[in-house]
């Protein structure tokens, strides 16, 4: 029997190490005990089932162009044409590019280059727009890099405190929850979420109403005298606006706009200043608001005046959702930026990466649409005609979802590289069946900022094809030569990031794995045997952690886990306060839409659920989508619990069944958004800054349907 | 277009805020009779209680000005309005041409005509509040007048600075425009309990040396005074130039005076017969006025009424109606003078019209966005006024539990297929959790899985 391969979960951005066995009789998953994020050999339902979507026969196995089965190099052919023709009539920006958060460094890598360099468009933005980008734009704001957790994820354990806004990991991650099993915790949330229950103190402002909640702490501390003033003097900068802000934020005002009681507020914000070690951590919940990085902003402001950010045993993160949602966010794929988290608009970076790429910086395109504009102005007259599609489902998953869908119909050509027939893949002109997770090797940066390896463990069915090989293969059709082995591409990766905010330039395979012995040689990739016979060399390494924390600058560099210890990464060292101000969701509720709505995830799904709907066990956990409601706002309704129930807003409707339950606000109903439906309602209002869209709350109609 | 404001407290500030978030262009001049930077009165209770630095109040830094382009005369009052060539004159000759003018001149404290008032300190202003605070340091005893919500708080205050203190009150009982008598009583109570005397009914006839002396004759003693005996809109501007005032001056929907070029907001103005004390209604009617002056169509309709007090170890919200009777409305009362709480609730036409709630709880939030927002109730009218802490997740012990419940979320266990797993052999949390995963996620089921395999045994009599 061949040795179980050491890889990582397919779904989140815990990314949980799991060995895989395949043998004739099946494919086995067990946890791994190596990994820090789930050493203690946890898995979630998601994680122990993940193997099924290898086998259970829901995958795509051949190219399909207009729906019919061809082969590679017709589809690859017909795709070269159509491309060209289009960019011939309408010029490179013609052509869009979609990319996703799940897909590893190197795809999101390629990706990139894809479109910048074989396409000149700038038209390339990925669904990580969707989830971290207000973290993302705040964290830059404040700390001049962001790295969602810029702290291992065990050193939560050893805090007092821990505030989560807007997180609930013990739904999107369970085994993250057993690093807060020591600290109090105290979570903001409008529901009483799996991880409110486990709560010491549970702040439940009204949808949409996070960031005032956040400055009416900020002002109790201040008003307490609860500021760390050594701290704020000596790392941060600002600090004066912000106070002279906040005058205008005193609790009692925050109370009448959150519903949250100035008594709580006032426990919550002297836990934090009294805990000797603190964090204070974010999720989609205080993110996905048109004011989402104000948002974070406040929640950022609140720990540094409260002496925690990039201090050993405290800090500031935010909690990334999707698989490689950090790394995706940092090597090209989005539209405002270059690999290692450059910005396309800096002449320096653009050098630099166009003299890896062998191209004239003048040539490479700069910044193109974010996501929602992106998708928004698909077919229109000034958008792109065409979209190549990876890793994303956005008729399921992108906001105002049947004007997106109609979006998309209207392309002259969409292409789809997809391991199932999702949603969007069933609108695709041409289809390309990709490998999955363990049928392929990869780099995966999980929400630590730690770079992993994941490895390929089964041979992929016949017919299907690597991400990387579509991309090269297009590219090669267009005239461009782009490597398509993973280590090849790695290796280009680590010479693009070089010099950058996210800097690869010193991992390697073999550093990952914590296999040194042979540091000339990377591991993993095409050249590996298939059916399960990857054999991990480092069974034995004496207790060395996985992965590589970047910044990791130079081979001999040992990585960076906390990298604000010392400074943080703005011009001057400090931390930049920044003052913000509470606006309100972009809908408020009124006579015809006199409800809240406000959506998320439940454990057995994952993100769009084209992966998660396919797996037996993880349907029948949750086999449907539903529709949350308080006990009296239901019998208001006249709607029973199993009853389906019809939810509209201003863009659409949606379905689900009715499930009554106490933990959420009677003015709010939760739909999950695994299915198509939820995102038919909700706002594509967009943050100023981040643009990320309104997942968080609209306003909505309820009704049973009879 | 050229906007000028008369007055920079909340409302002023706030409108030229709310102006220049709109209109990034409009010439905007700001004319402010304090010399400093407005400032925040809702926090100087705060202050007075030592619980905040004036430091700590500012609205805007000096510096806001320069980087809004707004001019900021400050220190210069305005003397006179000359509507015919639509300019407003200050005292020392200075002369600002407007298109659209906003009074924002906000209210005084009102000083009792009694024998000896110069002996007391108004408390209105950061300065009257500087001057208690120094006062407080050396006196021994202090007298509040007025026992509205200004009065409570200085009250608490003093007392919180280590000051025993006597709040006066001409009324039969504390707030009597917020509360029935019988929450006053216990707010009573309750301060009394932290070094405030009370006496209600009790009316100042002068105040003297030693203390006050009231109507019966008696002296109570003190030799700080504080006056609280509430507010009068400033209207003298607007009346001068022969805008209507009433009790303040009278504007329309769009806070328009019958002058359609000049508007007002805040304290002195007066909105379908009500003049507005507090805060939140001011910075209403300031961003309904900021939309009228930038071409908007916003309309104000009267402000909801939130008093919430700002004492230390004193919880009250008082909100709407409060005094309607049980023949007039729906009244949920629970009273615990015992424990310094009291509740009410008024209800009409299932929607909630007023509430008071005194004493710690978390009703207030729940309660407060049901009045503003003027929601349909629940029929638990009991469970609003106790909102329970959360049901445990876990409670449910293993004999009541039905084999459907669930027990390990991550990996959707039921109790039925711990107790076949345990049927099949299993006897403890790992033999559990090696066929069923139950544990393996969060973990926080553990003790629950144990509970459940434990039970099994002890019922069939096996060893764990």
């Amino acid at each position: 029997m061949a040795e179980p391969v050491k890889t990582h979960c397919p779904y989140c951005a815990l990314q949980c190490g799991m060995a895989i066995s395949a043998t004739a009789s099946g494919i086995t998953i067990t946890p791994r005990t190596d990994v820090p994020a789930n050493a203690a050999g946890a898995l979630c339902q998601k994680g122990w089932t993940a193997a099924d979507l290898l086998t259970n026969g829901a995958r795509l196995t051949s190219p399909l162009l207009h729906g019919r089965p061809v082969d590679w190099d017709v589809a690859l052919g017909h795709v070269a044409d159509r491309l060209s023709a289009i960019r011939l009539e309408h010029g490179p920006d013609g052509v869009a590019v979609f990319g996703g958060g799940g897909l590893t460094n190197e795809k999101a890598y390629l990706l990139g280059k894809l479109a910048r360099v074989a396409l000149g468009t700038s038209q390339i933005d990925y669904n990580g727009r969707f989830c971290m980008s207000s973290a993302a734009a705040a964290s830059i704001r404040a700390f001049g890099m962001d790295r969602g957790m810029p702290f291992p994820v065990t050193d939560l354990a050893g805090a007092d405190v821990v505030l989560l806004a807007g997180a609930n990991p013990a739904e999107t991650m369970p085994p993250f929850v057993r690093h807060l099993d020591g600290p109090r915790l105290i979570v903001v949330d409008p529901r009483r979420t799996a991880t409110a229950r486990l709560a010491w103190l549970h702040l439940r402002p009204a949808p949409g109403t996070d960031l005032a909640l956040a400055l009416g702490l900020l002002h109790l501390a201040v008003a307490e005298d609860l500021v760390d003033a050594a701290y704020v003097e000596e790392r941060t900068s600002g600090f004066d606006a912000v106070r002279t802000s906040l005058a205008a934020w005193w609790p009692e005002r925050v109370e009448r706009i959150t519903g949250v009681p100035v008594p709580r507020m006032r426990e919550a914000v002297r836990a934090l200043a009294y805990a000797k070690n603190a964090y204070v951590l974010t999720g989609r919940g205080a993110e996905q608001h048109a004011q989402g990085t104000d948002t974070v902003t406040a929640f950022v402001n609140l720990a540094l005046a409260l002496g925690l950010p990039g201090r050993l045993g405290s800090g500031y993160g935010c909690l990334t959702g999707q698989g490689n949602g950090q790394g995706g966010r940092e090597h090209g794929q989005k539209a405002d930026q270059l690999p290692g988290y450059r910005r396309i608009d800096d002449p320096a970076a653009r050098e630099h990466v166009a003299g890896v790429w062998g191209v004239d910086p003048g040539d490479l395109p700069g910044p193109g649409r974010s996501a929602f504009e992106l998708l928004e102005a698909l077919g229109t007259p000034a958008g792109p005609k065409a979209m190549l599609l990876f890793g994303s489902n956005p008729v399921v998953s992108a906001p105002d979802s049947a004007r997106v869908a109609e979006r998309i119909r209207s392309l002259d050509l969409l292409v789809v590289c997809d391991v199932v027939m999702s949603e969007t893949a069933a609108l695709a002109d041409v289809v390309f069946p990709v490998t999955q997770w363990a049928e392929e090797t990869g780099t995966m940066t999980n929400l630590e900022g730690r770079v992993l390896l994941r490895r390929q463990a089964v041979r992929p069915p016949p017919g299907v094809r690597s991400d990387l090989e579509v991309i090269a293969g297009l590219a090669r059709r267009l005239g461009h030569d782009f490597a398509d082995e993973p280590g090849k591409v790695f290796e280009e990766l680590r010479r693009a990031s070089a010099g950058g905010p996210a800097d690869y330039s010193g991992i390697t395979y073999d550093r990952i794995t914590g296999e040194t012995e042979d540091p000339g040689e990377t591991h993993g990739g095409g050249d590996v045997p298939y059916g399960g016979e990857v054999r991990d060399r480092a069974d034995d390494r004496g207790g060395a952690e996985v992965g590589v924390f970047w910044p990791c600058p130079a081979p001999g560099h040992p990585g960076t886990p906390r990298p604000f210890l010392e400074a943080f990464a703005t011009p001057g060292g400090r931390a930049r306060f920044v003052p913000v101000e509470h606006r309100g969701p972009a809908e408020e509720i009124d006579d015809d839409y006199p409800v809240y709505l406000t959506t998320g995830r439940v454990l057995a799904h994952y993100q769009s659920g084209a992966q998660t709907r396919r797996i037996a066990a993880l349907a029948a956990a949750v086999p449907e989508p539903y529709v949350e409601l308080h006990p009296d706002l239901a019998g208001r309704l006249d709607i029973g619990a199993g009853d389906l129930v019809r939810v509209t807003s201003r863009r659409g409707q949606g379905q689900g069944v009715a499930r009554i339950s106490d933990a959420i606000r009677s003015d709010t109903v939760f739909m999950p958004f695994h299915w198509e439906g939820a995102n038919r309602l909700t706002n594509p209002a967009l943050d100023p800054t981040s643009r990320m869209p309104e997942f968080k709350v609209c306003a909505v109609r309820v009704e049973r349907v009879t | 277009m050229r906007l000028v404001v008369v007055g920079n407290g909340m409302a002023g500030a706030r409108l030229v805020s709310e102006v220049r978030a709109r209109d990034p262009r409009m010439q905007v001049t700001v004319f402010g009779a304090e010399q400093g930077s407005p400032y925040n009165r809702v926090l100087l209770s705060n202050v007075l209680a030592g619980q905040a630095r004036p430091e700590q109040l500012g609205l805007h830094d000096l510096s806001w000005y320069d980087t809004h382009r707004v001019e900021a005369v400050l220190g210069s009052a305005v003397a006179w309005i000359d509507r015919e060539s639509r300019a407003v004159h200050t005292a020392d000759g200075r002369r600002a041409p407007y298109d659209l003018l906003v009074l924002a001149t906000g209210s005084e404290a009102i000083v009792p005509p009694i024998p000896g008032v110069g002996r007391a300190i108004p408390f209105r202003t950061l300065d009257d509040c500087d001057r208690i605070v120094k006062a407080a340091a050396d006196s021994r005893r202090a007298v509040v007048i007025g026992g509205g919500l200004l009065g409570v708080e200085a009250a608490r205050g003093l007392a919180g600075r280590g000051l025993p203190v006597t709040l006066l009150h001409l009324a039969g009982h504390l707030m009597e425009r917020q509360l029935d008598p019988e929450a006053g009583l216990v707010l009573g109570e309750t301060l009394a309990g932290l070094g405030v005397a009370i006496r209600t009914g009790a009316s100042a006839v002068a105040v003297e040396d030693g203390g006050v002396r009231l109507a019966g004759g008696e002296l109570v003693e003190g030799d700080l005074v504080v006056l609280a005996c509430g507010v009068r809109p400033l209207t003298a501007l607007a009346a001068e130039a022969g805008l209507e005032v009433r009790r303040g001056i009278v504007v329309d929907d769009e806070l328009r005076t019958d002058d359609p070029s000049i508007l007002a907001i805040g304290e002195c103005a007066e909105h379908d017969g009500t003049v507005y004390g507090l805060v939140a209604p001011a910075w209403e009617q300031a961003a309904v006025a900021a939309d009228v002056i930038t071409g908007g169509a916003s309309r104000y309709r009267g402000s909801r009424l939130v008093t919430r007090l700002k004492a230390s170890s004193v919880e009250l919200a008082a909100m709407g109606e409060t005094h309607l009777t049980d023949e007039q409305a729906e009244v949920v009362r629970f009273s615990h003078r015992a424990r310094g709480t009291y509740r009410k609730l008024v209800i009409r036409d299932d929607r909630l019209v007023g509430a008071i709630l005194l004493g710690d709880t978390d009703a207030v939030g729940t309660l407060t966005q049901l009045y503003d927002r003027g929601g349909p109730l629940p029929g638990d009218r009991a469970g609003l006024l106790f909102p329970g802490p959360a049901p445990a997740a876990r409670a449910d012990s293993p004999t009541l539990m039905p084999d459907a419940a669930k027990v390990c979320h991550c990996n959707d266990v039921t109790k039925g297929q711990i107790r076949a797993c345990w049927e099949a052999g299993a006897r403890d949390v790992a033999g559990v959790a090696a066929a069923t995963r139950a544990t393996t996620g969060c973990g926080t089921c553990r003790d629950a899985v144990a509970g459940i395999v434990g039970w099994l045994c002890e019922q069939e009599g096996v060893p764990a």
